[in-house]
């Protein structure tokens, strides 16, 4: 088996079944996931875009959301955003103290077997009733410029915006994880040495994605042995 | 070797609805109704999705994670188990054991319950939670890090001339008890955990062990130990008030929790072979095939240490492994509750052995040093089970009371 099909559709609890059961965890265990409708927020982002008027972000909520640890650099923010709020979103920007930018990500097959993401332009729809699922190997959010090392078992704030001014603030759980390595290649960017056909993960600390923080050096197998397992 | 029991009466007693009853009352009576009757099926909120009519009857049970006691202890034991011990990376700060232990009591919340951990990426193997329990104990090294005075008896076990023990079986900072009534379920769920610590530990040892499968004996029915003998008959039985008296530490930050022994006995079968059924029954004090005293009667008739051969000498030897282990001629009495596991492993290649094998004894009790030793010390003094069993392994953890949703596991203790 390839390591490199990283695009499994039910990677959390709620992507494959986005069910009661998924619902309830969010409510027992992330209790701090919070809402905010600033209407001043939305008087001036809102627009055209939200037919049902309101800025609030009852009903959207962002189930199990968590963070890739990382040392320095960049890393990855997954979850389940489903939207019940009566109309269409569209999350176009993300933000958290932890991290100088967020970019909103999809990932793309590039084309030797290996997996590149890039920034979503326009964001990313949120239909009415439905969900986006960001998860390692597909469409996620970028943190990058972190201010402080990412450690297992931390929290961090994100706050998401959808264009028509809705907001939502959650409480995302740090968790070490191997995977989710793969490649970044900023617009402008030449891929010199990063571009190493993202197949082959142990060349990817240098890039920036921090992998296994927390770690320490003496256990070099770490990632390997994760991905092994997966053969 | 002290023996277990295992298969404990179905019957939730009142504890078990008290602990219930934090999470909704009868969850834990359907849990173990699911092991005990073996045709229950798992906790209707947890499996929502499934009709009860196909969740597979060994496979969709739960058992409740939170509650007053942590789960493992008193809940029936399952027929597969994984013991990790961990030590915590140098680095690793009061700060540090905190997050991990939120970690894992995530993940043991979710597992539990049969959903995929947080960042599961085999979310397909938590579908099955098999009556699946997480058990986590404190070892010295672990207070001593989270800047909390250790209770006075968490210290290694002293030395018993019997002993042999290996530094790879022994100790440790950090203890998760991982058991269902499936392998598979077991093998995710250990390496979901130790995912988690990887940033904060590193392995010490694990120990596999296996009991009955699911369904293969009655309800109730005591452990049989690769000896062949009934091991636990003795036990407190789990729900009464003489369990909780024997087993619960009462005061304290520990209160609601309780001590956990580990010793990793290997046992020497191709000796036992040659014992013959007399000798085998002399050893223990105790009929191997109905687990009977050799006084007579079946398996659960009180053993009449006084009654006397024809030659004047006790039915019951003094050296028995029953009489030592229940200081019938030292005045004294104590009391553990036994939940082991056995195992076997291929021997090393060359070595002429047929089997690598013994048991994780596993035991629980408020206070080790008054409960645990005294016993300990009368076997390794006099024990004709000896000559076939020795230690291998040994270590003590602090076992803190159960959380309630939203704390996460040994917070009462250490913070």
């Amino acid at each position: 088996m390839s390591q490199h099909s990283l695009s499994q559709r039910s990677f959390l609890p709620s992507a494959g079944r986005p069910t009661r059961r998924a619902a309830l965890a969010a409510a027992l265990l992330l209790p701090l996931a919070a809402c905010s409708s600033d209407p001043s927020d939305g008087s001036e982002a809102g627009g055209g875009a939200s037919d049902g008027g309101g800025t609030s972000a009852e009903g959207l909520t962002l189930v199990d959301p968590w963070v890739k640890a990382a040392e320095e650099g960049m890393t990855s923010a997954f979850g389940t955003l489903t939207n019940a709020t009566g109309r269409a979103l569209q999350l176009i920007a993300a933000s958290t103290p932890s991290a100088g930018m967020v970019e909103l990500h999809e990932t793309m097959g590039d084309g030797s077997g290996g997996m590149s993401m890039q920034e979503k332009e326009g964001g990313f729809p949120v239909p009415d009733g439905g969900e986006l699922v960001l998860e390692p190997g597909g469409d996620h959010l970028m943190l990058m410029d972190l201010s402080a090392p990412l450690r297992p078992g931390d929290e961090v704030e994100l706050t998401l915006q959808c264009e028509d001014g809705t907001e939502l603030v959650v409480t995302a759980t740090v968790k070490d994880f191997a995977g989710a390595q793969e490649h970044y290649e900023p617009e402008g960017s030449s891929g010199s040495g990063a571009s190493d056909g993202g197949g082959e993960h142990d060349g990817h600390d240098a890039d920036g994605h921090g992998d296994h923080g927390g770690h320490s050096a003496d256990e070099p197998a770490e990632g390997s042995d994760a991905e092994d397992g997966a053969e | 070797m002290t023996a277990p029991d295992d298969r404990t009466p179905a019957r939730p007693g009142r504890r078990h609805l008290l602990r219930a009853g934090t999470l909704g009352a009868g969850a834990l009576g359907i849990g173990a109704a699911g092991v005990g009757l073996g045709r229950s099926f798992g906790d209707p909120a947890a499996s929502a999705e499934e009709s009860t009519q196909d969740a597979p009857p060994y496979g969709a049970p739960t058992v409740p994670f939170h509650g007053v006691h942590q789960a493992g202890i008193e809940t029936p034991a399952p027929a597969s188990a994984t013991l990790l011990a961990l030590d915590l990376r140098e680095d690793v700060d009061r700060d540090g054991v905190l997050r991990m232990l939120r970690l894992l009591t995530d993940d043991a919340a979710r597992l539990t319950r049969g959903e995929p951990a947080l960042a599961d990426t085999e979310p397909e193997l938590a579908s099955e939670p098999a009556s699946l329990t997480i058990t986590a104990g404190f070892g010295p090294g672990l207070m001593s890090r989270a800047e909390r005075p250790a209770p006075d008896w968490l210290a290694p076990l002293p030395a018993f001339g019997i002993d042999e023990l290996e530094e790879q079986w022994s100790g440790g900072d950090l203890l998760l008890q991982v058991a269902a009534d499936d392998p598979l379920t077991v093998s995710h769920a250990a390496r979901m955990l130790l995912k988690d610590a990887r940033a904060f530990t590193t392995l010490r040892w694990g120990q596999t062990g296996f009991r009955r499968s699911p369904g293969v004996v009655r309800p109730g029915s005591t452990l049989r130990n690769l000896f062949g003998q009934l091991d636990g008959t003795a036990n407190p039985a789990p729900g009464s008030e003489h369990f909780a008296k024997v087993v619960w530490i009462e005061d304290g930050p520990f209160a609601g929790g309780t001590s956990m022994v580990v010793r990793r006995i290997r046992m020497d079968l191709d000796g036992w072979d040659e014992a013959d059924r007399g000798a085998r029954d002399a050893a223990t004090g105790t009929r191997q095939d109905d687990g009977a005293p050799l006084s007579g009667g079946d398996e659960s008739t009180p053993p009449d240490f006084e009654k006397v051969s024809a030659n004047g000498f006790p039915v019951i030897g003094e050296f028995s492994h029953m009489r030592r282990a229940r200081g019938v001629d030292d005045g004294e009495h104590q009391e553990i509750y036994r939940r082991p596991y056995n195992y076997e492993h291929a021997p090393a290649p060359g070595s002429g052995l047929l089997s690598e094998a013994g048991q994780v004894f596993v035991s629980f009790q408020a206070d080790p040093l008054t409960q645990f030793l005294p016993i300990q010390r009368r076997l390794d003094e006099l024990d004709l089970l000896n000559q076939w069993t020795t230690p291998i392994g040994s270590a003590v953890f602090a076992i803190p009371p159960g959380c309630a949703e939203g704390e996460f596991l040994g917070q009462s203790v250490l913070e």
